[in-house]
């Protein structure tokens, strides 16, 4: 079983778990999305289906656990290989500048990342583990979103999100060992369109409930 | 069309491994535009050494772009300015009168300062040594059709094996990693039969000799196949992960 463990801590293996985990957020985004565009169709919908996801019992509590994990694996992985590349190099060039290849999503990967975990955070201490008990979850979002500073917060996050995924998504295919003349350009283009979505999609709702 | 240039040079000067460095600056005036870079600092060197200054240590052999061994970050671009030339073969015509240039030399933990512009790349040969090769012993060339080879892999193959071995992609990675460098051996070697049966211990071997080495890790920046010099594609970066994961995952190698 040592292999299993060598494996996992070459710096190809650690890469793959990056791509790995972070392709299985870009699943979660996706259906988070999903659950949190019905927000539009007001707040009986909206309650309805958090009533419906939470009908769902010890089965949700397996997906949180696991998103947990995913989420452990994908941050300290992360720390640690931003922690090896930055002392790759000591001492730093005095004058840097990018031949192209790089953008600003490539480039921001593990601040846009640590950031994201802040936000991560105090979403959870604000939406998930806030007492919903004589207040239904919509209500609440609401009342949120009268605050224009909470507003300003969630769209600059969605921001960071999009600009993490716009490299991420590309890069967990190349990863993985994706590359080709035919693919990677509709790989490519489709990570954009996807950091676009969720940027666009998620970043909308604080607005449209302050509209409301 | 001015034929001759000036230009305001910073250099990095290190007297040695150990010594602490930093950047003098230098004037140099009327260079032909027809010179090469490394023609430049050699005039700057003849200048130092008739007023009995040590020259700028910098590497270089051929001075035709094929060997491997000049290379320095000029204005925070690995080689130069110019795409899929290296420093030797850039030439002054692409600068302009007046131009301030800094001159630094590669800079990786891996790549230890020997003296100024000159860094130690051994740890790229040490990648080699840890698979980089087949065991068979060469003889007289073989019959040309006993093992096909398809065009296309032969030109893949060809492409990656244009890898001189000058570090650039580890100068301009913002990781300091060296997978282009490793991926572009494991690549040439695994797209031809010849290379296939040693392709698992090659793979292992190498990327474990890499991490050992203290080279940053690949995050698909893409700096390094836009300052390679040869102009290795990244698309080797994929078919090193796709033969690390086939070398662990499907083969007995431990």
């Amino acid at each position: 079983m040592a292999w299993v463990l060598k494996f996992f801590v070459s710096s190809v293996g650690r890469k793959l778990l990056m791509a790995g985990t972070g392709l299985c957020f870009v699943l979660f985004l996706t259906t988070h999305l999903a659950g949190n565009l019905l927000l539009y169709r007001g707040g009986d919908v909206f309650n309805a289906y958090a009533a419906r996801l939470h009908s769902l019992g010890p089965l949700l509590t397996i997906f949180e656990l696991g998103l947990l994990a995913l989420a452990l694996v994908h941050v300290v992985f992360g720390l640690w290989l931003f922690y090896e590349n930055d002392r790759a190099r000591p001492v730093k060039y005095a004058v840097k500048k990018s031949g192209g290849g790089q953008t600003w999503g490539s480039a921001t990967m593990p601040y846009t990342g640590v950031l994201m975990l802040a936000f991560v955070i105090y979403h959870l201490i604000r939406f998930h583990f806030v007492d919903k008990t004589n207040i239904p979850i919509y209500e609440i979002v609401k009342a949120a979103f009268q605050n224009s500073f909470e507003v300003a917060l969630y769209v600059a996050a969605m921001g960071v999100v999009a600009l993490h995924v716009s490299h991420g998504f590309w890069s967990a295919f190349q990863t993985l060992g994706a590359h080709h003349t035919k693919y990677t350009p509709i790989i490519k283009a489709a990570g954009l369109i996807f950091s676009m979505v969720v940027g666009i999609g998620f970043g909308f709702i604080p607005i449209y409930m302050r509209l409301l | 069309m001015k034929k001759s240039i000036s230009l305001t040079l910073k250099v990095w000067r290190q007297a040695g491994s150990t010594e602490k460095g930093s950047f003098e600056t230098y004037a140099v005036k009327d260079i032909s535009t027809d010179m090469s870079f490394l023609e430049m600092l050699d005039v700057l060197n003849e200048d130092l050494t008739r007023e009995g200054k040590p020259p700028i240590a910098f590497d270089h052999d051929c001075r035709e772009g094929i060997c491997g061994m000049c290379g320095a970050v000029v204005n925070g671009r690995p080689h130069g300015p110019e795409k899929g030339t290296t420093l030797c073969q850039l030439h002054m015509r692409h600068f302009s009168d007046n131009d301030e240039l800094v001159i630094e030399p590669w800079r990786s933990r891996a790549f230890p300062v020997v003296k100024d512009l000159v860094v130690d790349r051994s740890p790229l040969e040490r990648i080699i040594i840890a698979g980089g090769y087949i065991s068979v012993n060469t003889g007289s060339a073989p019959e040309a059709n006993s093992l096909p080879v398809p065009q296309e892999a032969a030109e893949k193959a060809m492409d990656a094996a244009a890898c001189i071995g000058c570090g650039a992609c580890v100068a301009a990675c913002p990781n300091g990693s060296a997978m282009l460098f490793t991926s572009a051996k494991i690549s040439h070697l695994a797209l031809l039969p010849q290379g296939r049966p040693e392709a698992a211990r090659r793979a292992i071997g190498m990327v474990q000799e890499m991490d050992r080495l203290g080279f940053g890790n690949c995050s698909n920046i893409t700096e390094c196949q836009v300052e390679c010099p040869k102009e290795v594609s990244i698309s080797n970066i994929a078919r090193l992960n796709r033969e690390f994961m086939k070398a662990w995952l499907a083969a007995d190698e431990k």
